[in-house]
């Protein structure tokens, strides 16, 4: 399991959970899921593109997002943005399905984009994942306090001269990074999972911000290491066990959360 | 001041003092979130000026705590009252907060000040409106503003609660030595401890002390007809008259609109 095809794996798995933790701490304080989940999706029809042209995969990941985050700012700026988000979504879809009709042997290949192939990392690989990871973790530290406090009252933040529009693309931004270089590795659904289930688990569980940021990257590593290793153990595909878990994990923390107040509420009354 | 091409105020100029409570008072659409915003540096002013300790626009925003209208935390936001007060204190930084240091006896003051400490380390999701309005007036309070301006707090309040917080805004403006102004519909929740009144209508003000304000000549000017006002006890009731039958054309006759140049 720890042999040395398998060491990039288990770093870039790493280093991936971490980043979401920090960008998914972000995802579930501004309830913004669903572009959460419609980035890292929207982007696979740029690796698509990518391959066409014959560049590298990453390259065409990056173009596609950052189209995704100025298209979802064009369609936010009227209005709706669980409707823009939405066709956004479909729009990049169906050029992502344009874009493999035009070649033949691609079908694999899309498989990995949605699911994931912790195993394929290479060491070139490696230095542009962990590159991405380090400038969006400083990207959030940076901002830590002005997002959370967007997040939380964007009126008191504007008084702070704070400014809603920019806070929403600095967030945009770095989701779109993490969407771009998690892609080839754990897949565009897994990136979803890691992004939302650890951090909504941990922030049932504290209220504590620098807490929650702790919990987050334990469960988000603890996610991802199981899944890898029971993966490995079992040889069925990784998807299923970060989808199990991080549901499970948010299952838990919430009934917990649940079970907590109604206690509370039983002693004060 | 005109917004959207409507003038909403017109010759409207008024004084506050350090240790002294102005409350704003106007029905809906009298403008007084336009002039709330102005204050703040949100909207800008056609003619004349705000100045608050004489400092410009840009220095405003330090020496001015706001605490709006609407306060609604959602339950989930992973932030506790103490860490909601911090923030009125470095929110614009950059960096985690990770070494509170000094910021730490600040905050502790502020949430003292409020009377939040019972609810300090709980989540701002989590707690009742007043409680809420509270966290939101400490993290205004953290940065030890000069002015502090709250939009119609006692909206939503039940009697107990409006009580508590007009009882709180008067201790707060006289062992803080601080300005603080309040807007409301009705002034008599806040008869008690108010020291200056600016009576809006229709972009139009009358201001000064209760007693003079608050008399039928000064708002039948104000109203642009003649109102009566009943005062029983310590509160204050302010009626269109019901001796003038014909108020329209009572207005033409005996008060003469003062149509001003701006």
């Amino acid at each position: 399991m720890f042999s040395s095809f398998m060491i990039n794996t288990w770093i870039a798995a790493t280093a991936i959970a971490f980043v979401a933790a920090f960008v998914g701490f972000f995802v579930v304080a501004r309830r913004s899921a669903f572009a959460a989940h419609a980035l890292p999706l929207g982007a696979f029809p740029g690796a698509a593109a990518a391959n066409l042209l014959g560049v590298n995969p990453l390259i065409g990941l990056l173009v596609f997002v950052g189209m995704g985050v100025l298209l979802l700012r064009q369609l936010v700026r009227m209005g709706r943005r669980d409707v823009g988000t939405g066709l956004l979504l479909v729009l990049f879809l169906g050029v992502g399905a344009l874009l493999l009709s035009m070649t033949s042997e691609y079908a694999p290949a899309v498989f990995s984009l949605l699911f994931g192939e912790v195993l394929g990392v290479s060491g070139a690989d490696l230095w542009p994942i962990l590159g991405i990871c380090a400038l969006v973790v400083v990207g959030i530290v940076l901002y830590f306090r002005p997002l959370l406090l967007d997040s939380t009252f964007p009126d008191l933040a504007a008084l702070q001269g704070i400014r809603a529009s920019r806070m929403d693309l600095v967030f945009l931004t770095l989701l779109a990074l993490v969407a771009a270089m998690a892609l080839p590795v754990v897949g565009a659904f897994l990136v979803f999972t890691l992004l939302v289930g650890p951090p909504a688990a941990a922030q049932a569980l504290s209220g504590n911000p620098m807490r929650v940021l702790a919990l987050s990257v334990i469960f988000a590593e603890g996610c991802i290491w199981s899944a890898i290793a029971l993966s490995y153990w079992t040889n069925w595909p990784i998807g299923f066990f970060v989808g199990t878990i991080g549901a499970g994990l948010f299952t838990v923390a919430r009934s917990y959360r649940h079970w907590n107040q109604r206690q509370r509420n039983f002693v004060a009354l | 001041m005109d917004l959207g091409g409507r003038r909403i105020l017109r010759d409207v100029s008024f004084e506050l003092y350090p240790g002294q409570l102005c409350a704003l008072i106007g029905e809906n659409g009298a403008g007084k979130t336009t002039l709330l915003r102005s204050l703040l540096g949100l909207t800008p002013i056609r003619a004349g000026q705000a100045l608050i300790d004489g400092a410009s626009a840009s220095q405003r925003r330090a020496l001015v705590g706001y605490v709006p209208q609407k306060i609604a935390f959602d339950a989930d936001i992973p932030l506790r009252t103490r860490d909601l007060v911090q923030l009125g204190l470095d929110g614009h930084r950059l960096g985690l907060p990770l070494f509170p240091g000094r910021k730490k006896a600040l905050v502790d003051q502020a949430l003292h000040a409020v009377g939040a400490e019972a609810f300090a380390d709980q989540r701002v999701g989590e707690l009742s409106g007043g409680q809420q309005q509270r966290a939101v007036i400490a993290h205004a309070l953290v940065r030890q503003p000069r002015l502090l301006i709250l939009d119609e707090p006692l909206a939503n309040l039940d009697f107990g609660s409006a009580n508590a917080l007009v009882a709180l805004l008067g201790r707060l403006t006289r062992t803080r030595q601080i300005a603080v102004l309040v807007t409301a519909h009705d002034m008599n929740p806040l008869l008690s401890v108010v020291d200056r009144l600016v009576y809006l209508v229709g972009g139009q003000a009358a201001t000064g002390s209760v007693e003079e304000v608050v008399q039928p000549e000064v708002l039948s000017k104000l109203y642009g007809y003649p109102v009566t006002v009943l005062r029983h006890g310590r509160r204050i009731l302010v009626l269109p008259d019901v001796a003038a039958e014909d108020a329209e054309a009572g207005t033409a006759a005996h008060v003469p609109h003062p149509e001003k140049a701006d």
